[in-house]
C-alpha cells in the first residue's frame, strides 16, 4: 500500500463521516439558530444560520412564561429520580438471591423475569391505567412512576453481573459476620457499581425521553414531564411562533445532553452494556 | 470459654444443621426476591394476564357494564381500516428503518474504527440523536421539513426543485417519519457495532493477511462479517422491535394524519385506548402487538441457535 | 528454496526503542530460533518478516527478492500465530482452505453464496478440496475436518494452524511461540513433530519462542535477542558453551550460570578468594570482570584439596541429577554445582568443600558484559 492510496483513503473516510456528521448536527444546528431569530426572520425562509436581530430573550422568556418550564423540568427530575432509586432497590437484592443464594421457586422466578423482558409497557398500559383511573390517582408522581417501579431488565442485568463474581467473596463475608443483606450492601454494592453506573444511565435516558405513558396519565400541565410538556407548549402556541417553540426544545435538550457531553465514556458505555444485555 | 461446637437443640427441629441451614438460606432469598416478586406479579403478570382478559371483553371506560364477547373483538379488529392501515403502515415503517439504520450503524462503526482521526468527534456526534430528547428532536425536525419556511426545502429551492410537503403530505409522511427514525436510531447502532468490532481478535486480521486476504474487502468478508455475527442480529432484532414500537414522533408530528397516512400501531392503541377509552377494543389491539413482539423474539432466538454460535 | 534475511532492522515507539539494528539471516531450508524474555523486541521482528509491522529502518529479504515494501499477502510467507488466530466461524477444513482460495480463485467466486454459481471454480475447489486432505493427512487431523476450533482441544487447533500454514507450500514459515498454550507433555511431544516437520518440508523457517529449551532443541542456530539487539547468533552448541555476552550466558541454561565479581591483576590473571580463577586475561590490569562457569562444570572436592573454600547450604534431587547450592567463604556469594547423584552421596550439609573448574569452562565477561578472550586454555586453574 503506497503513501498516496493510505492518504486518499484517509481523506475519503474524512470526507464520508463529516458528511454524515453534517446531517446529525444539521437539527441540533439549527435548533440553536432558530431560537435567537425573531419571528419575521424565521418567516423569511433564508439559509442563514446568525439572526440579524437577537432575539434570545424574546423567545426564551416565552418558552419559560408560557409553561412553567422550571416546573417541568423538575417534574423530569423527580420522576426520574423516584423511578431509578425503587428500580435499583428492588432489583440488587433479587439478584443477589438469584445469583447466589439457593431457594425454593428461583427457577422459576428467572423464567418469570426472561418472560417479563419481552412484555413492554405499552402492553401492560391499559390495565395499569384503568386501576389508577378507578384509585384516582392520575395527575399524579405516583401515577407516573408506577409501572416502572419494577425493572425485569434491571434484575437481568445484575444478575448476570452477579453471577460473574465469585462465591467465595460472598463465603468471606459470611465468615466475616455479615448478613445477607449486610453482604448486599457492602460487598455487592461496592462492586457493582459499573452495572448500577450503566443501568442508571439507561434507565434516566429512557424515562426522561418517555411520551407514552405520561400522555397517558397525566393531563394537567403542571405535573408533566419535559416531554409532555413540550406537547403543551406546542397546543398552548397554536400559532407557528417556531422561534419560541425552539427555545423550549432547546430547554428540555440540554439537561441531558450536557450530562452526556461531560462523561461520554460513561454513556456510551453504559449504553451499549445495556443495550447489548438487553 | 467460647466453645467452637455449637450447641445441640435449642429449638425443636433444628436437630440437622444442614436442613437448618438450607431453610435459612431459603428464608433469606425469599426476604430479598420478595418485593422484587411481588412488584413483578402487580406490574407486569397481573396486568398482561389482564390485557388478554379485557380484550374478550366489551368494558369501555366510564361504563360500568362490561360483558364477556369472546373473540367478538378480534373479528372487528379484521374488519377495521384504521387498524389494517396502522399495520400496513407500521411494516412498511419498519422496513424502511430497520435495514437502513443498521447498515448505516455499521456503515459508520466501520469508518470509524479503520483509522484514529477523528474517532471520538465521530462518535460523539453520531451518538447525540440517542440521549436527545425525542419529542424535542421530532420539533426542530418538523421545523426543518416545514414546507415553506423550513431549510430543507429552502435548500432544495437554491437548487431549484420545489420540495414537497414532506410531513403533510399523505405520499412523503411516512417516508419522512421514517428518515426521522433512522437519524436517531443509527447511533445507537453504531455503538454497539463498535463494541462487537473491538471484541475481535486482532489476530484474526494479522492471519487474514498473511493467508493473502489482500483486500479490506476480503478481510471484511474473511473476519468481520462472520464475527460480527451475533451482534448484527441482535441488532437487527432491537431495531425492528424499536421500530414496532414508533410513537413518539408520530404522537409529536403528525398524529396519525393526513389521512391515516402515518397511523402506527401503539398511536391507533394510544387513541383506542385513552382517548375513546374504548379499553376492550384497544386490548384486542395490544394483544396482537404483544404477538408480534413475540414472534420477533422466537424468530431471533431461532436464529441465534441455528447459525451465529461459534462455540 | 530460497533464505529470509533480515537486514539493519530498527524499531521505535517514540523514545521505546524495540528494536536495534538487528540482522538475521538465515540460509535456504534454515530453521532459526529467535529467543529471548519476553519484550526483547522478537515478536515484533517477526511481525515484521511477516509484514504486519513496518521497520523504521532495515530490509526484509526472501531469496534474491526484497520484500520490505510488500504486503503481508504478496510475501508468500506462512505464519503461526501464538493464539493459532483460527476463523472461529469455519470449519478446520475451511480454515486450511483460506489461503488457497484466496489464492486460486477470484473476488467473484468467492462471493458468499454466489460465488459458488461462477463458471469454471468447481475444478478450482475441488483441487483445494484435495490438498486441503492431503496436508490434513500428513498431520493426522483429517478426522477433525469438519470441526469449528469451538469444538477442538488446544493440541488440536495447533495442528489446524500449522495445516493452514503448511497448505499452501510456502517460501518461509513463520512461528510466534506456536507451543506456549499447550501443557507441558504435549510441548515436548510437538516439539519433535515440528522439527520433523520441517525437515520434510524443508523450508525456511523463523521461530519465536520464549523457551531456551525450544530454542536449542529444534533449531539449526539460535539468535539470542535481550533488550531490542541481537546479542549471539550461532548453533545450539556455540551459544551454550561459548556465549558472546553476559547476558547470553545468564538467559540460556537452567539452573543459571555462576557468575562472580573480580578484577583482572597485574599478571592479566583474576583472582577471587586468593585463589586464581583466569588467566591471561585480555583486558588491562584493574578492569572489573565478572568470571562465570555453568553448573555442571563445578567439580567438589574434599577440603584439603586446592581450590575455592565453601560451604554446602541446600542439597536438591532431582532424579537424573543433584543441584547442589555452596556458600562462597569470605562472601555472600552462593554457587550451584550440577553433580551426578551417585557423586552427590559423598557430601553433607554445612560441609566444607572447595571448589575447582576446568579453565575451558571458566569464561570471563568485561563491564560492558562482551566475552573476553583467555589465553592459554586448557588447565585446571583454581588451584594457585
Amino acid at each position: 500500500m503506497t503513501p498516496q492510496a493510505w492518504t486518499l483513503a484517509r481523506a475519503l473516510r474524512l470526507a464520508i463521516l463529516s458528511v454524515g456528521a453534517l446531517v446529525f448536527l444539521a437539527p441540533y444546528v439549527w435548533m440553536l439558530s432558530t431560537a435567537m431569530k425573531p419571528r419575521e426572520e424565521i418567516f423569511s425562509s433564508s439559509l442563514t444560520l446568525i439572526p440579524e436581530r437577537l432575539a434570545v430573550v424574546e423567545n426564551f422568556s416565552k418558552a419559560f412564561t408560557r409553561v412553567p418550564m422550571l416546573q417541568l423540568l423538575m417534574n423530569g427530575v423527580i420522576v426520574c429520580t423516584i423511578i431509578l432509586v425503587v428500580q435499583v432497590l428492588v432489583a440488587l437484592p433479587c439478584a443477589y438471591a438469584l445469583a447466589k443464594l439457593r431457594f425454593p421457586g428461583a427457577r422459576t422466578l428467572i423464567a418469570a423475569i426472561m418472560l417479563g423482558l419481552l412484555v413492554p409497557i405499552h402492553a401492560t398500559a391499559l390495565p395499569i391505567y384503568v386501576a389508577l383511573s378507578g384509585a384516582g390517582v392520575l395527575n399524579t408522581y405516583f401515577a407516573l412512576a408506577a409501572p416502572f417501579m419494577i425493572s425485569v431488565f434491571a434484575i437481568f442485568l445484575f444478575l448476570q453481573f452477579f453471577r460473574a463474581m465469585p462465591d467465595d467473596l460472598i463465603n468471606a463475608a459470611r465468615l466475616d459476620g455479615m448478613s445477607e443483606l449486610g453482604i448486599v450492601l457492602r460487598v455487592i454494592v461496592p462492586n457493582a457499581w459499573p452495572a448500577i453506573t450503566a443501568f442508571s444511565i439507561f434507565s434516566v435516558v429512557a424515562h426522561w425521553n418517555d411520551l407514552f405513558w405520561p400522555q397517558i396519565v397525566v393531563t394537567e400541565t403542571a405535573m408533566a414531564p419535559p416531554p409532555l410538556g413540550l406537547i403543551f407548549f406546542r397546543a398552548a402556541e397554536a400559532g407557528d411562533d417556531y422561534g419560541a417553540l425552539m427555545a423550549a426544545t432547546v430547554v428540555v435538550t440540554v439537561p441531558l445532553l450536557a450530562a452526556f457531553l461531560l462523561a461520554q465514556r460513561r454513556f456510551i458505555e453504559g449504553i451499549t452494556l445495556t443495550g447489548l444485555k438487553g | 470459654m467460647d466453645s467452637i461446637a455449637l450447641p445441640a437443640g435449642g429449638r425443636a427441629g433444628t436437630s440437622n444443621p444442614a436442613a437448618a441451614a438450607r431453610r435459612s438460606e431459603a428464608f433469606a432469598g425469599w426476604r430479598l426476591a420478595g418485593p422484587a416478586v411481588a412488584l413483578l406479579a402487580l406490574l407486569i403478570l397481573l396486568p398482561t394476564i389482564a390485557v388478554v382478559a379485557l380484550s374478550l371483553t366489551d368494558f369501555e371506560l366510564g361504563y360500568d357494564e362490561i360483558r364477556f364477547v369472546g373473540l367478538d373483538n378480534y373479528l372487528e379488529l379484521l374488519d377495521d381500516r384504521t387498524f389494517l392501515i396502522s399495520l400496513g403502515n407500521t411494516l412498511t415503517y419498519t422496513l424502511i428503518v430497520t435495514p437502513l439504520s443498521v447498515a448505516l450503524g455499521l456503515g459508520a462503526a466501520l469508518l470509524i474504527e479503520a483509522d484514529v482521526r477523528g474517532r471520538a468527534l465521530f462518535r460523539t456526534v453520531y451518538f447525540l440523536p440517542v440521549v436527545s430528547l425525542l419529542v424535542a428532536m421530532a420539533t426542530v425536525w418538523q421545523y426543518l421539513l416545514h414546507p415553506t419556511i423550513g431549510p430543507v426545502n429552502a435548500l432544495l429551492r437554491l437548487v431549484g426543485i420545489a420540495g414537497p410537503n414532506w410531513l403533510g403530505g399523505s405520499d412523503t409522511v411516512l417516508l419522512s417519519l421514517a428518515f426521522i427514525g433512522v437519524w436517531q436510531a443509527v447511533g445507537f447502532n453504531m455503538v454497539l457495532f463498535l463494541a462487537g468490532l473491538t471484541a475481535i481478535p486482532r489476530e484474526l486480521y494479522a492471519a487474514a493477511e498473511v493467508d493473502r486476504a489482500a483486500t479490506a474487502w476480503d478481510r471484511f468478508w474473511l473476519v468481520t462479517w462472520p464475527m460480527l455475527g451475533p451482534t448484527t442480529l441482535f441488532v437487527v432484532t432491537i431495531s425492528v422491535i424499536n421500530a414496532v414500537k414508533v410513537f413518539e414522533t408520530v404522537s409529536t408530528i403528525t398524529q396519525g394524519g393526513p389521512n391515516r397516512a402515518s397511523e402506527v400501531l401503539l398511536w391507533t392503541i394510544y387513541q383506542e385506548g385513552f382517548v375513546y377509552l374504548r379499553v376492550g377494543y384497544a386490548s384486542a389491539m395490544t394483544v396482537v402487538f404483544l404477538g408480534i413482539l413475540m414472534v420477533l423474539m422466537v424468530l431471533q432466538y431461532r436464529a441465534l441457535d441455528q447459525r451465529v454460535h461459534y462455540t | 528454496m530460497s533464505g529470509l534475511a533480515l537486514r539493519g532492522i530498527s524499531k521505535a515507539y517514540g523514545d521505546n526503542h524495540i528494536l536495534r539494528d538487528v540482522t538475521i539471516e538465515a540460509q535456504p531450508g534454515e530453521f532459526v530460533a529467535l529467543v529471548g524474555p519476553s519484550g526483547c523486541g522478537k515478536t515484533t521482528l517477526l511481525r515484521i518478516a511477516a509484514g504486519l509491522d513496518h521497520a523504521d529502518r532495515g530490509s526484509v529479504w526472501l531469496g534474491e527478492r526484497d520484500m520490505t515494501a510488500m504486503r503481508p499477502s504478496e510475501r508468500d510467507i506462512a505464519m503461526v500465530f501464538q493464539s493459532y488466530a483460527l476463523y472461529p466461524h469455519l470449519t478446520a477444513g475451511q480454515n486450511i482452505a483460506v489461503p488457497l482460495a484466496m489464492r486460486d480463485l477470484t473476488i467473484w467466486q468467492r462471493l458468499p453464496g454466489i460465488g459458488n454459481l461462477m463458471p469454471s471454480q468447481r475444478g478450482i475447489r475441488a483441487d483445494i478440496q484435495r490438498r486441503v486432505l492431503e496436508t490434513a493427512r500428513s498431520l493426522r487431523i483429517d478426522h477433525l475436518l469438519d470441526r469449528k476450533p469451538g469444538q477442538m482441544s488446544g493440541g488440536q487447533r495447533q495442528r489446524v494452524a500449522l495445516g493452514r500454514a503448511l497448505v499452501r507450500s510456502p517460501a518461509a514459515f513463520l512461528m510466534d511461540e506456536p507451543l506456549s498454550n499447550l501443557d507441558a507433555n504435549l510441548r515436548v511431544h510437538t516439539r519433535a513433530e515440528i522439527v520433523e516437520l520441517h525437515r520434510r518440508a524443508g523450508v525456511t523457517t523463523l521461530y519465536v519462542t520464549h523457551d531456551q529449551a525450544e530454542a536449542l532443541s529444534m533449531a539449526d542456530r539460535v539468535a539470542v535477542m535481550i533488550g531490542g539487539r541481537l546479542l549471539q547468533f550461532d548453533t545450539p552448541e556455540g551459544i551454550y558453551s561459548n556465549p558472546a555476552h553476559i547476558e547470553v550466558a545468564r538467559f540460556i541454561g537452567s539452573p543459571q550460570i555462576n557468575l562472580l565479581n573480580g578484577e583482572v591483576d597485574a599478571a592479566h590473571g583474576v583472582r577471587i578468594g586468593g585463589r586464581l580463577l583466569a588467566e591471561g586475561v585480555n583486558a588491562r590490569p584493574g578492569t572489573s570482570v565478572t568470571v562465570g562457569f555453568r553448573p555442571e562444570a563445578i567439580k567438589l572436592g574434599a577440603p584439603e584439596q586446592a581450590g575455592l573454600i565453601a560451604s554446602l547450604r541446600r542439597i536438591e534431587f532431582l532424579g537424573s541429577e543433584t543441584l547442589v547450592f555452596i556458600d562462597l567463604a569470605g562472601g555472600g556469594d552462593t554457587l550451584v554445582a550440577k553433580l551426578a547423584p551417585s557423586d552427590a552421596t559423598a557430601f553433607a550439609l554445612g560441609q566444607a568443600v572447595t571448589i575447582m573448574a576446568a579453565s575451558r569452562d571458566v569464561l570471563v565477561f568485561g563491564g560492558d558484559g562482551a566475552r573476553l578472550s583467555v589465553s592459554p586454555p586448557m588447565r585446571m586453574v583454581a588451584n594457585g
